[in-house]
């Protein structure tokens, strides 16, 4: 049994179904990548996983989500409110805004582990300097009594991160948490996230468009593409011999030294609004290797080296789409 | 909470708001030591000496009982500062209370407390107040509640506007994933980070709430005799309008430039704390 199991997730806002069966697994110590382009429903899995989908007037209309054994569907607020946090913490999108901007640093970092693991004051304030030190942010304890506006973007994400870890949990789901980040500084935070995968024996669901990221510390990737996974595999086999047409363009995507000036060519068109999805796979629009048959019925998940694909046409092994 | 006092240093810096200020804190010290800055007692008849003029002993002259004028605008002051700041005081904590309430919770409970705001919204706040002195009776208990009733939409609406705005901010979204309670977002996130513009909505409303218990007390349903206030004095100035104008007048100048200087400091304090946007948006 994995830690998190996500299994058939559909999702539904008002009479729209933007996921549709959804399925992931991910085990502690290992990190998970959830790619794909912006609307193809990387943000809202993690909402569901969190059972924070009532904040955008969304539900979970089938499947599972088990975490340690716990279908989480289904589960009272109450007795989500007390796995968030505790075992399961998010790291949200922007860390500019993530923080309360008339509290001081300390106080929010604290309330995590006096609500969750009953520590005192003081005891909860020792455990937020420990977290910031082993974050590497210098003189942590003055850090503490600075406001959000007097830190940098980095330095704000790392704290959303000590908040996150301020409950002990055992997975991490992180949404973009370096999107809004100088590159520099995205490749520390990407580092920190990972180590502590590492070292602590953590879960972790990273959410990210940029598939650099991914290569570098994701064991396993799920390619979304509307609402629907196109390819669930292992990192090397994927990133080696990539079958889904658009993980191909995913991985073309990325820029890399060498490259002629204006080769660098992106995806034609964009990911269809939720209202609008095509019929048969959701991809063949776009697809290069579109047949008939792609626009008619829907691609089912098979068997592939490393996991599974979605695609009536995969790329074969040597093949060139 | 250091950055409220940064924002009244930076209001009482500039000219405007050091003015105002100045003078609003001589009207705070006035009513408050009144009993120390007066030989009089406010409500000594002398009778002979009625109608006197203002003069080197009674420096703004008497009123139609021979009492000194000074003596009862500083003790007005007090009537009018006390019972204007409470009314406002309870009608911005029960205001922020049903506002943020509907603005957090939303669904039936928003829809039931928007819909009795802005039904005492759409009546003059004067009109609002008159019905609730009739029910209650005059006096000034009488007139912190109607007040208080009175002010009530507008910070309802301005907490709620607020609350709507602030509970989509990620921070808001960070602490639910973190596990925190309702209370906790409500008290701890969103709040705090309302309070400014209402607090300063407050504080212009006190001005309008000066005016409002001065109309009351000129219609005799405010503190009743001999208590003095601003409005009373001016009400029983008209029957002496051209005996003795400065029955009325210097009480109604007290009110005009008190209202003033709440307005110019307010103002003040809006420029500071920057947060104009916020204040139109609601």
């Amino acid at each position: 049994m994995m830690l998190l199991e996500v299994e058939n997730l559909c999702v539904g806002i008002d009479r729209l179904a933007p996921l549709d069966q959804i399925s992931f697994a991910v085990d502690r110590g290992q990190i998970l990548g959830l790619v794909g382009e912006s609307g193809s429903g990387k943000s809202l899995t993690a909402l569901a996983v969190m059972g924070l989908l009532p904040l955008i007037g969304g539900r979970i209309t089938g499947g599972a989500v088990r975490f340690d054994g716990v279908d989480l569907v289904g589960l009272p607020e109450v007795e989500l409110r007390k796995l968030r946090g505790r075992r399961i913490a998010f790291i949200t999108q922007n860390p500019m805004t993530a923080l309360d901007p008339v509290q001081r640093i300390g106080p929010q970092v604290d309330v995590v582990a006096r609500l969750h693991l009953g520590l005192d004051k003081a005891a909860a304030r020792a455990r937020t300097v420990e977290i910031l030190t082993q974050l590497r942010i210098p003189e942590a304890a003055a850090i503490c009594e600075a406001y959000p506006h007097q830190l940098s973007g980095g330095m704000k994400q790392r704290i959303v991160i000590a908040m996150a870890l301020a409950g002990a949990p055992d997975m991490i789901v992180a949404d973009e948490p370096t999107t809004a980040l100088d590159v520099t500084v995205q490749a520390q935070i990407v580092h920190i996230l990972a180590t502590l995968v590492r070292e602590r024996g953590l879960a972790l669901v990273l959410i990210t468009h940029d598939m650099g990221v991914v290569a570098q510390v994701c064991d396993q990737v799920v390619v979304l593409y509307a609402g629907r996974v196109a390819e669930a595999r292992d990192v090397q086999e994927l990133f080696a011999k990539p079958a889904h047409p658009y993980t191909r363009a995913l991985i073309d995507c990325i820029p890399r030294a060498g490259m002629a000036a204006g080769s660098l060519t992106g995806i034609a068109g964009t990911v269809p609004s939720v209202a609008r999805y095509p019929g048969g796979c959701r991809y063949h629009p776009r697809c290069p290797r579109a047949q008939a048959d792609c626009a008619v019925s829907v691609p089912v998940p098979m068997a592939w080296p490393g996991g599974v694909v979605a695609c009536h046409h995969p790329v074969e092994e040597g093949a060139h789409g | 909470m250091s950055a409220g006092q940064n924002a009244i240093l930076r209001a009482l810096r500039t000219p405007k708001g050091a003015i105002a200020g100045a003078w609003l804190a001589a009207v705070v010290l006035v009513a408050v030591f009144a009993p120390w800055l007066t030989p009089y007692d406010y409500d000594i008849q002398d009778l002979p000496g009625a109608f006197t003029a203002p003069n080197a002993t009674h420096w703004l002259g008497t009123d139609e009982f021979g009492r000194d004028l000074l003596t009862r605008i500083f003790y007005g002051a007090r009537t009018s500062l006390s019972v204007s700041s409470i009314a406002i005081g309870i009608s911005v904590f029960v205001g922020m209370v049903m506002g943020a309430a509907a603005g957090y919770f939303g669904g039936r409970f928003d829809r039931a407390v928007t819909v009795v705001v802005d039904l005492t919204w759409s009546f003059p706040e004067i009109l609002v107040a008159l019905i609730l002195v009739a029910i209650i009776g005059p006096g000034i208990t009488g007139t912190m509640a109607a007040i208080g009733v009175a002010y009530l939409a507008q910070f309802a609406r301005l907490t709620r506007a607020q609350i709507m705005a602030i509970k989509s901010e990620t921070y808001v979204e960070a602490a639910r994933s973190l596990g925190a309670s309702h209370g906790h977002i409500l008290f701890r996130h969103l709040l705090p980070n309302a309070l400014a513009p209402v607090l300063v909505a407050g504080m212009l409303a006190t001005g309008d709430a000066i005016i409002l218990e001065a109309t009351l007390g000129f219609f005799g349903l405010g503190a009743q005799p001999p208590t003095p206030s601003w409005g009373a004095m001016m009400s029983s100035g008209t029957a002496q309008l051209f005996r003795a104008p400065w029955i009325i007048i210097l009480p109604g100048l007290a009110v005009a430039i008190t209202v003033v200087a709440i307005n110019l400091f307010g103002d003040a304090l809006i420029r500071a704390l920057d947060i104009r946007s916020r204040m139109r948006d609601a």
